[in-house]
């Protein structure tokens, strides 16, 4: 008999050590893993931030003008009205500049082609519509162009300016000027929640307010079409359907059309809804018909899921005290479920609120929503866009400026996302009964 | 009358009908209730059922006709020589948009009725009056059309006419027939229920006609498509080369390249996501805390609430300049891989990000369905967790866990936004990751957009495609549901 290997309990054998080192290794993974997966997460959603948050600010030219009447009289009595009003701003600037002992002068093409693009209009407007105000001082917050926003928030260095109609390297003295008085500001930009989309090449001014509209139109149809017939198929599927044929093919179907790719469900709007029954292409309603076939299977699962959760015992009692079975469903089963199909509605909603791929089909993505609907009615059969929709049709612009805007309707997108999300998980928490 | 006219109107009736049935009812017991054979609402609902559903249907079915009959009826009278049935159709829109033009004219008072009616198209310059009211039509009217429009409009006013008179008629008749056999036994809760449970088994088969109405809208158009195109030539041609100048002939639609693409991108999301998707899962159901647990997996499940679009502009203009920096010509190696922003690389990653909680939801639920006296007989032998997980939790959860991958597999296969936006625009069969290709779903988008005009072989061919992604989605999903149901079934 050999003498055996020294082994103790004390001291671990290098084999010992060796699985203790894969035991190690293999935790490590997963938590790397993890790390991983959280910080996709991270960069993501800072990714968004940090380019979506400049979407909603703009730099702003504070200018304090008084027109009197009889400048307003002259301006109105012009043939360019607009570059009348121009003309008061250039007399304006000028004044400021003197004032702040500068020597510089400025011309015309600097205020409207450089400092705040087209604004003769916007105080035409104001004085139209508010005549009172003639003959007071009146502060007008003005859009500064593009070149001077980012020079203003640093994006843009004096060094990197050439001379050119957007910008000229004297003006930035002037705006240099303009900022040491505190007259450049940045302010919040109401225009890109409620604005509109505008042409290819004004991505400053381009809003998101109609396409919410547009999304908030096709989200009534969902809602109004895919809760009763969602609720109504899983009761009859639930609680009624006898095990034959039909029943089993409903639901291979529904458990397959949860699986088929969305934009699929494009095609099959593209061919029935518009090919087939004429109804108007990248209209919310056609929109919102897709995308309740879609939502369906998704809200067809859930509220079985919650009919299953309500105990036999309810069911029974209600048939014990002479209700049909339809009365012991509909007075006893459903209103019980109802939290938790209203949970399974919001999250297939938000689903659908963030769909993309079928909408292009349905011809939401070459319109430009540069109105908002007239009506109830418009609102569902004219033409518009719809949130998702709308920043693809940024993102796919030449012009890099609406990349800013589309990552700023993605902030808007999930600011919706997470309300909806939000208030399915509240209600979940509020209702949920534990039988 | 206006179609939301006349639903108001039927939803009067209904209202009327259920007051007066219940009234109806109450007087048949001489207002003893315990003589009735139902509760008197349900005498209430037979009434106003009987008299809206109908008359629902008849309004539904008669709405989507009608246009479909008149346009195969005026179609008829276009006598010039028409090249096919998709300029036919092209022609027939021209010939609804008239119509709806001189709608508009009469309807703001720039043509009477009897002028729109008989106006000729030498007589008048119809598409200078209709501009006035703002409606605008792309060329100048020919006297055929004008008259197609002209009958549409007469043929839809007779219609709707018609329409209205019947479904009002059917209404009525409808709630007075339900009235009519009002009495204090008459089984009105069976009546009603019947009804509810018809409408319930309506409702589920929605389902059904959704994927008939898929299959059907495919089949028709990829049919039509290989008439106009060789079946053999689509499924086994290695070029994409769309042309939408020439018809049929110039252009080059093979399907290989653009199901190499797919395929390409799916291979690398799946190499992203499932080492960490399956790693993830088995830290978080083998080893976490409840704390941690009750931190990271909901964190893990944003990323699966995230809309598509935001990966698709995360990979065009976030993960894509960065790999350029990185593999792009004067990148941080120095080694030229990649020429643009676009590759399979940007949005098999992105897609891999994507599918990861997908991927560790599914495989977390199947690795927790492995009873613990499994894991308990190993530990109990000796074995460290890790030997436990991977020689026995995983070999039992195998079979779930190949469900779930071919789950993702047909997630990133069907997935759109991301490759419209990062994988790029050109069918190419190459192997370098750094390269752009396209997919099949990016490939249905662009075919689809922006033209109307669903005739020509390079507009169908997206039915094609949509068809052999519907197909190979199918399969992978059936065969990965029946792999998942096989498994749990096992320890149940």
């Amino acid at each position: 008999m050999t003498a055996s290997p020294k082994s103790s309990l004390l001291t671990v054998d290098a084999r010992t050590k060796k699985r203790n080192a894969a035991e190690k290794r293999f935790k490590a993974y997963g938590i790397v893993a993890i790390a991983i997966g959280l910080m996709f997460l991270v960069v993501l959603l800072t990714s968004i931030l940090r380019s979506g948050l400049p979407a909603f600010t703009n730099t702003v030219v504070a200018l304090e003008a008084t027109v009197t009447q009889e400048d307003y009289d002259a301006a109105e009595g012009q043939l360019l009205k607009t570059a009348a009003y121009e003309a008061l701003l250039v007399a304006k600037v000028n004044e400021f500049l003197t004032a702040q002992g500068s020597t510089i002068e400025v011309d015309e093409d600097f205020i409207t082609d450089r400092l705040v693009p087209k604004t003769g209009a916007t105080i035409r407007e104001f004085y139209k519509a508010n005549p009172d105000q003639i003959g007071q001082p009146v502060t007008f917050n003005l859009p500064a162009s593009t070149r001077i926003s980012r020079y203003f928030e640093g994006d843009l260095l004096r060094e990197d300016v050439t001379d050119s109609r957007f910008l000229m390297v004297e003006d930035l003295d002037v705006v240099d000027e303009m900022i040491a008085a505190g007259l450049i500001t940045t302010a919040f930009d109401w225009n890109f929640i409620t604005g509109t989309d505008t042409a290819v090449d004004n991505p400053g001014g381009a809003g998101i307010g109609a396409s919410v509209i547009g999304s908030f139109f096709m989200m009534i149809v969902v809602l109004l079409l895919a809760l009763p017939i969602g609720v109504a198929a899983s009761i009859y599927l639930e609680e009624f359907a006898p095990k034959n044929r039909l029943t089993d093919l409903i639901e291979v179907n529904i458990s397959n059309l949860a699986a088929v790719p969305s934009i699929v469900f494009g095609i099959l709007g593209l061919a029935v809804f518009i090919q087939f029954a004429h109804l108007p292409q990248s209209a919310p309603l056609v929109g919102g018909l897709v995308l309740t076939l879609m939502t369906l299977p998704t809200i067809i699962i859930s509220t079985r899921a919650s009919l299953k959760s309500v105990p036999p015992s309810i069911r029974d009692a209600a048939l014990g005290v002479g209700a049909s079975k339809m009365q012991a469903v509909f007075h006893h089963v459903l209103p019980l479920a109802m939290p938790g199909i209203l949970t399974g509605t919001i999250i297939g909603l938000a689903q659908a609120l963030g769909e993309t791929a079928p909408l292009l089909l349905i011809g939401m993505v070459g319109y430009v929503a540069r109105e908002y609907p007239d009506g109830i009615i418009s609102g569902f059969v004219d033409s518009n866009s719809a949130m998702p929709a709308q920043i693809y049709t940024w993102a796919a612009r030449a012009d890099t400026g609406f990349y800013e805007k589309a990552w700023g309707g993605i902030i808007v997108l999930l600011v919706f996302l997470l309300t909806m999300n939000l208030i399915a998980i509240l209600l979940r928490r509020r209702f949920e009964r534990r039988w | 009358m206006p179609i939301l006219t006349l639903l108001v109107v039927l939803a009067i009736i209904a209202v009327a009908g259920y007051v007066l049935g219940r009234r109806r009812a109450m007087a048949s017991a001489d207002g003893d209730m315990r003589k009735l054979h139902s509760l008197p609402s349900y005498y209430g609902y037979n009434a106003a059922l009987t008299g809206l559903v109908p008359a629902a249907l008849v309004l539904a079915v008669w709405t989507i006709a009608q246009p479909m009959v008149l346009q195969n009826n005026v179609s008829d009278m276009i006598t010039t020589e028409v090249a096919d049935d998709g300029a036919l159709s092209l022609i027939m829109s021209d010939v609804r948009r008239l119509a709806d033009g001189l709608d508009t004219a009469v309807a703001q008072g720039a043509l009477t009725p009897a002028e729109a009616a008989n106006m000729t198209a030498e007589g008048t310059d119809v598409r200078g009056t209709l501009a006035d009211v703002g409606v605008a039509l792309g060329s100048e009217v020919s006297q055929d059309v004008l008259g197609a429009a002209q009958a549409y409009r007469a043929g839809s006013a007779t219609g709707n006419l018609i329409k209205t008179v019947l479904v009002l008629l059917i209404a009525i008749g409808g709630t007075a027939f339900a009235l009519m056999k009002t009495t204090a036994t008459f089984r009105a809760r069976n009546t009603v229920e019947r009804g509810v449970m018809a409408v319930l088994i309506a409702a589920a088969s929605i389902a059904i006609l959704t994927t008939i109405g898929i299959v059907l809208s495919l089949v028709f158009n990829t049919v039509e498509f290989f008439r106009l195109y060789p079946a053999m030539d689509f499924f086994f041609g290695t070029t994409w080369q769309p042309s939408f100048s020439g018809r049929g002939g110039a252009s080059e639609l093979g399907l290989l390249p653009l199901l190499w693409g797919t395929l390409y991108i799916s291979f690398v999301a799946l190499l992203v996501a499932v080492p960490i998707g399956l790693f993830a899962a088995i830290y978080l159901s083998e080893y976490a805390g409840p704390r941690v647990r009750a931190f990271a997996k909901p964190m893990l499940e944003v990323l699966a609430g995230i809309p598509t679009i935001v990966y698709g502009l995360f990979a065009l203009l976030v993960v894509g300049p960065m790999l350029k920096d990185v593999f792009g010509g004067d990148g941080a190696l120095g080694v030229a891989w990649m020429t643009g922003d676009r590759s399979v690389i940007t949005a098999g990653l992105v897609m891999g990000i994507m599918l990861i909680p997908f991927v560790s939801s599914l495989s977390d639920d199947i690795i927790n369905a492995v009873p613990q006296s499994m894991r308990d007989g190993s530990l109990g032998l000796g074995a460290t967790p890790s030997e436990t997980i991977r020689q026995v939790v995983l070999p039992a959860a195998l079979p779930g866990i190949v469900g779930a991958i071919l789950l993702a597999a047909s997630r990133a296969i069907g997935e759109t936004m991301i490759v419209v936006l990062g994988a790029g625009a050109a069918g190419r069969l190459d192997l370098n990751p750094f390269e752009a290709m396209t997919t099949v779903t990016a490939k249905i988008v662009s075919q689809l957009t922006g033209d109307s005009d669903f005739s020509s072989p390079e507009a169908l061919v997206a039915f094609a495609l949509g068809m052999s992604l519907f197909v190979i989605t199918l399969g992978l999903n059936v065969f990965a549901l029946f792999i998942v149901r096989k498994y749990r079934e096992q320890y149940e």
